[in-house]
């Protein structure tokens, strides 16, 4: 049973160094997480983790924050935005960069990787119109060991049935002993990154297109609007914000404004006033 | 209600994946080799067909091909699911004119993923 101190301590520290807010109610996630670590370095529980990060462990710190922030990914999720970026939205980020012929697309909070790489997918399938385009697609993650695995492109036989095609598989998929591993060219395409969200984003550079779907709803209001914030910070004008189904904008940001007929896309408000900056709370 | 044809040897099989197309919504019946599932197609053409690729009498790639030679036999959505999980296998069944393609093991949840990847759900 997890004392109510050491709940406060582990739910402070997530707080700070990922903005995810776990209430009393998700205990049984500290639980459920923190328990395999503890295992892992031989410590005898919860008890032990949080005794051990009073005094400064800062590499087990880090191994909590991954544990209670690694979210499940996979291929094509939802079906729906990735349909609208084929049909929607490239064609018109396409049309506004005609000139330049460049586009970068984030996925933020990329997990193992299948957000990107299904994009990156997509855009294969879309060479010949694409032809002459750089194209880079980045995805950011706070967790090193999720992003090894996305480098890796290396995944099991139950994620690469949730939501890919068999035909995709079949197109841009090895088998690897037990597993499968995605294309070295669709793997090139896609530069991983360990970024935390809470920390300045502007190292990134500019995005026309932001994947930021799911990852607001384990936020606090604050956080949200913060992070919104920060985002629009590194998109120009004419960028396309994707949030997921269970997310919106609404009474948290100004900065930006939903798509219209096109639900889960948001675009820049010309008119929405900057939300007051604020330090969000990130070691570095 | 849609309907699908479940064709598997394996009674236990045929009773996991009745019992999620049930709660998935699905009229189902049963065959548990290709020769019994193409008498039940020519009988009534399923919306979709659950088929397994090792089987006695006929095998899920015998059966497929079989299917598609019928009158209206292009019209049900054939999805494979089966232990044989290289490449070559895959290939083959979408050549044949397979829809989707589960591996075994699998669950509630892939099987609800296929069966909406294809326009099912």
């Amino acid at each position: 049973m997890l004392r109510p101190e050491d709940f406060d301590f582990l739910a402070k520290l997530l707080k700070e160094r990922s903005g995810l807010v776990i209430t009393p109610d998700k205990a049984y996630l500290l639980e459920s997480r923190l328990t395999p670590l503890a295992r892992a370095r031989n410590l005898k529980g919860i008890e032990d983790i949080v005794a051990k990060m009073r005094g400064h462990d800062e590499a087990l710190a880090r191994d909590v924050t991954e544990a209670m922030t690694t979210n499940e990914s996979f291929f094509f999720r939802d079906t729906k935005p990735f349909d609208q970026f084929k049909d929607i939205v490239l064609p018109q980020v396409m049309a506004a960069r005609m000139a330049k012929k460049s586009i970068r697309i984030w996925s933020a909070a990329c997990s193992s990787g299948q957000e990107a790489y299904s994009l990156a997918m997509l855009l294969k399938e879309q060479s010949a119109k694409l032809n002459g385009w750089h194209v880079e697609i980045v995805g950011t993650d706070i967790s090193v060991e999720m992003l090894d695995k996305a480098k890796a492109g290396l995944y099991s036989q139950f994620e690469v049935q949730r939501g890919l095609p068999i035909q995709m598989l079949v197109k841009y998929f090895k088998k690897k002993d037990e597993s499968w591993q995605i294309d070295a060219g669709l793997r090139a395409m896609v530069q991983f990154r360990e970024w935390n969200l809470l920390k300045d984003l502007r190292g990134l550079g500019q995005f026309d297109i932001v994947f930021c779907r799911n990852v607001l709803i384990y936020f606090d209001q604050p956080t949200k609007a913060g992070v919104l914030e920060n985002i629009s910070k590194l998109m120009p004008a004419d960028a396309f914000l994707y949030l997921g189904g269970a997310e919106t904008v609404l009474g948290i940001s100004e900065r930006f404004k939903p798509m219209a007929g096109q639900r889960g896309i948001y675009c820049l408000n010309k008119d929405g006033a900057a939300t007051p900056s604020f330090p969000l709370k990130a070691p570095n | 209600m849609k309907s699908c044809l479940i064709v598997d040897d394996s009674k236990v099989i045929r009773m996991v994946a009745k019992k999620i197309l049930n709660e998935l919504g699905f009229r189902t019946e049963e065959a548990e080799d290709g020769i019994v599932a193409l008498d039940r197609c020519i009988k009534q053409m399923p919306d979709a067909v659950l088929l397994d690729w090792n089987m006695p009498n006929m095998n899920g790639l015998e059966f497929l091909h079989e299917l598609r030679k019928l009158p209206d036999g292009d019209r049900p959505i054939v999805v494979f699911c089966t232990t044989e999980n290289d490449i070559d296998h895959i290939q083959e069944a979408i050549t044949a004119g397979a829809n989707e393609y589960i591996m075994k093991p699998f669950d509630s949840e892939i099987l609800q993923a296929k069966f909406s990847q294809v326009g099912l759900l």
